[in-house]
């Protein structure tokens, strides 16, 4: 399919010009957005945070401490990675944080009180979530019902699951095999933490290297554009939330290897957690833009806020609001940056107030605005 | 009515002079200069990226000059910022996308923001809709003021907004690409209104791409190329060679550059295609190296048709048969692996993931192609990429690049691109050139001959009359969903199309 062009035509002298292919990190949604260094921001938080935390408590910086840190992260980055991708594809998944306790009341469930083979009971913890999953998804892409509501809907369901079973009881769990796959170690490393290492690569791949991956930022990005590209959408929004419950059932089971126990009432909040993650990280709550290493970078923003405000004794009741602050900011930051048009609309007619580079470049104080003042010039320079 | 602006009686509206902008790095204007008569259109031309925009944006009041002037009835302007600032100095600017509420009524629209207030201090509906009745009878036009805008044709919502800058009493009147979504009817009814305003002393600039239009409506046209002011001439004194050759910079060979032959053997064959209240009894068939036109008023059903045809909407009778075998496509996926490809009306809307970067866009249905094992292999994307960046003549910073920070006519080339990049056997382009600068289009039009060379079936949908003369072997016209006639290109004129798209002589012509 060659063509060429009589000289003198336009175009003639640019047509065989070479425009630089390389994408140095293959990520084609930070590319998208123009912006080389998109999770500088949240790295300063992260650093930032690190030394108001080691001069606020001494401990924190020690191996023990950052391990715990660590370990305390993991439960939140699965559940993260998936809602990441549901956010991607534009949508939200409210029913992990349930999931987290269905899968593990009934895994531990069935081996203490069914009196099952594990192999046998983590599989129908594994197939709980990933069932929830499945109906989240076909109800969404089927019905045309927003996740949200879905979800939230799900989301009872689950947590009615794991009490309807349980009794309302927890049930304790101290054999070793069970225990092992949350409290086990492979040499310094507690075992949570490399699932967590292999998850995150499986992710990073799957995102920016498979169709699959691709298709997921083109639907979350423009739906009917995907759909005349001749993107197969409802697999993809059936796989994505079946790949989200599945993630929540595996964060359930191995929570409940980690405290001997499966508990009905653990993981209330969870899917904000990982929401707050993902927006912290740079995930559009509108979809079609976000990252899997900016949501780690967000979970562990969450996780050390707990943790610095676990060391220097500050009541589990201020946390919450604490984490309330913080989640407020991440939207706060995510209405300036998922909305491309921004700094169009301010160009291109609706903005009453001009925006002057170099203008607010000056006023640099607090961290969510220096995030924001990146994206904006990143985006105003590309 | 000659135009003459050297005449004393003349009322000058407005002066800019030597209007300068950067955006960061980026000279937007270098010194542009413009004037503007009372009962004058003034066309401002240029190709895509040429610093219209930025010109229209800094008289709205939108974007601040770094230097130059604004003179308004010949005083100079201090400061001009925002736009109820612009408004104030009787400036409406019509913008490209209208925006509109489409649950309010017409009326609600015209005086959304500064609604008249009764005693008591609510919306006063009664006085918005008469004195927007009134401000409607007085233009002549036919709008009912209390139907919501969302119920209008897109034409009539372009009707809204030109009352609602009359309705401020608007002076200065700027109108970007008001056509770009209006058929043939509509376009010469906003004429009308146009000259009316003109009449009671408004100014208007004008912006087009379209050079037959802005030698029937404009007295003065001003060519900006590059940010650069290029020259005003009088419009009774230029031609469009010598337009086109101020905006680009040369002379364009020729626009069109389609060489006919002789068609292959049948690739595509319709046959009765029915959707209820869509379109009816559609039959035609498309030969290799053959490119079908299909012409006919917006909204005619030619659309609906294509997406039938491209498995992303349904259809309820008739078959297709590709190359003999008879196929339904359930959706996009399937087309696509037989063959077909689609450019798509609204690339914003429909063919582009506009948050996302040109290679992105560009190997998104290709995808499957370019697979080995479960991973994409990024070497062979890259390849396509790069071909069809410089095939198409893209021009982009990279690969990478956010594909909404290029112009309108290099977005549509990702368009184009992305469907060559799956090697198609049909080719359907829906109003492939809408929004597109003259480079742009001439990129695109030699791409069509070089496919029909290469013996791809070509569908061709298209308003613009020239693009279905000039390119088409046959045109199908399309009438309310229903394909009254199909012509040979020794049938094709300009009158004998219109003639059929407007449904005047129907009766005696059996198909």
């Amino acid at each position: 399919m060659r063509r060429e062009l009589k000289p003198g035509a336009i175009g003639y002298e640019s047509r065989r010009r070479k425009i630089p292919t390389k994408d140095p990190d293959g990520d084609p949604a930070q590319r998208a957005r123009g912006d080389g260094a998109r999770n500088l921001g949240i790295m300063i938080v992260i650093v930032l945070l690190g030394l108001i935390l080691s001069f606020l408590s001494p401990i924190f910086l020690s191996p023990y401490n950052l391990r715990t840190v660590l370990l305390e992260i993991t439960t939140n980055v699965y559940i993260a990675s998936g809602m990441a991708l549901v956010m991607i594809l534009g949508g939200i998944d409210l029913s992990v944080g349930s999931i987290v306790a269905m899968s593990g009341t009934l895994t531990v469930g069935f081996m203490a009180l069914n009196h099952q083979p594990l192999w046998l009971a983590v599989i129908i913890g594994l197939s709980v979530g990933l069932a929830i999953g499945l109906i989240n998804g076909s109800i969404v892409t089927f019905f045309k019902i927003p996740s949200f509501i879905v979800t939230l809907a799900m989301l009872n369901v689950a947590r009615g699951i794991a009490y309807v079973y349980s009794g309302g009881r927890s049930t304790r769990m101290m054999d070793p095999a069970f225990t092992n796959i949350g409290s086990g170690y492979l040499w310094v490393f507690p075992l949570p933490v490399l699932y967590m290492f292999v998850l995150i690569a499986l992710f990073v791949v799957l995102l920016n290297h498979t169709k699959f991956g691709t298709y997921i930022y083109a639907i979350g990005g423009n739906r009917e554009s995907a759909r005349f590209s001749g993107v197969p959408i409802k697999k993809v929004e059936v796989i994505t939330f079946a790949i989200s419950g599945l993630l929540a059932a595996f964060a359930g089971i191995v929570l409940s290897a980690r405290m001997f126990s499966g508990q009905p009432s653990v993981g209330v909040g969870y899917e904000l957690d990982a929401i707050a993650a993902c927006v912290l990280g740079g995930v559009s709550m509108s979809g079609g833009v976000g990252r899997i290493s900016g949501t780690i970078c967000g979970a562990i923003v969450i996780g050390m806020v707990s943790n610095g405000l676990n060391l220097i004794n500050v009541s589990s009741f201020w946390q919450l609001i604490v984490k309330g602050i913080i989640i407020l900011i991440a939207v706060i930051i995510d209405s300036q940056k998922g909305n491309p048009n921004f700094f169009k609309g301010i160009f291109g007619g609706r903005g009453d107030k001009p925006f002057v580079p170099g203008n607010g470049a000056s006023s640099k104080n607090g961290k969510a605005h220096e995030h924001h003042l990146t994206n904006r010039q990143s985006a105003f320079l590309s | 009515m000659v135009f003459n602006p050297n005449r004393a009686d003349r009322e000058k509206l407005l002066e800019m002079r030597s209007i300068k902008k950067s955006f960061g790095a980026t000279r937007a204007l270098s010194g542009v200069t413009i004037d503007l008569f009372a009962g004058e259109v003034h066309a401002l031309l240029g190709e895509n990226g040429a610093g219209k925009s930025t010109l229209i944006n800094i008289l709205g009041g939108i974007v601040q000059p770094d230097s130059g002037s604004i003179l308004i009835g010949g005083q100079t302007l201090a400061s001009f910022q925002g736009v109820p600032a612009a408004r104030k100095q009787g400036i409406a600017v019509i913008h490209q996308e209208i925006v509109l509420v489409p649950h309010l009524p017409v009326a609600d629209n015209i005086y959304l923001g500064r609604e008249p207030i009764t005693r008591i201090g609510l919306k006063d509906t009664k006085a918005i809709h008469q004195q927007a009745a009134e401000i409607v009878e007085t233009l002549g036009l036919d709008l009912d003021v209390t139907r919501p805008v969302g119920e209008l044709s897109t034409a009539q919502q372009q009707m809204v907004e030109i009352v609602k800058a009359i309705s401020v009493n608007a002076r200065i009147v700027v109108m970007d690409e008001p056509t770009s979504s209006l058929s043939l009817p509509e376009v010469t009814r906003l004429f009308e209104i146009i000259r009316r305003l003109k009449e009671n002393g408004v100014g208007v600039i004008y912006i087009s791409h379209r050079l037959d239009e802005i030698f029937e409506i404009s007295d003065r046209v001003t060519v900006i190329r590059d940010g650069t002011y290029i020259g005003t001439k009088l419009t009774s004194e230029t031609s469009p060679e010598e337009l086109v050759k101020m905006m680009v910079g040369r002379s364009l060979s020729a626009l069109y550059s389609r060489n006919f032959r002789p068609r292959g053997k049948p690739l595509l064959l319709v046959k009765g295609l029915s959707k209820r209240g869509a379109f009816e009894n559609i039959s035609f068939s498309v030969h290799q190296g053959e490119v079908l036109g299909f012409a006919g008023l917006v909204g005619a059903g030619r659309s609906e048709i294509m997406a039938s045809l491209f498995g992303a909407d349904d259809f309820d009778h008739g078959s297709i048969s590709l190359a003999g075998r008879q196929v339904r496509f359930r959706n996009t996926e399937q087309a696509i692996q037989n063959g077909l490809a689609m450019v798509t009306e609204d690339r914003k809307r429909t063919g582009l993931v506009l948050s996302n970067s040109v290679g992105f866009n560009l190997t998104l249905p290709a995808l499957p192609s370019l697979m080995s094992g479960p991973l994409v292999d990024s070497r062979r994307k890259n390849q396509m990429i790069d071909r069809f960046v410089g095939q198409l003549n893209i021009k982009t910073k990279s690969a990478w690049a956010p594909v909404s920070s290029l112009s309108g006519g290099n977005q549509q080339k990702v368009v184009v691109a992305k469907w060559l990049a799956i090697n198609p056997k049909i080719l359907i382009l829906d109003e492939p050139t809408r929004g597109v600068d003259v480079g742009a289009k001439h990129d695109i039009y030699s791409t069509i001959d070089e496919l029909a060379r290469e013996g791809l079936g070509v569908l061709l949908v298209s308003s613009e009359l020239e693009e279905i003369l000039n390119l088409c072997d046959r045109v199908c016209v399309v009438r309310k969903g229903r394909i009254v006639k199909t012509l040979t290109r020794e049938e094709l004129s300009q009158e004998t199309i219109m003639r059929y798209a407007a449904g005047a002589q129907t009766r005696g012509d059996r198909i």
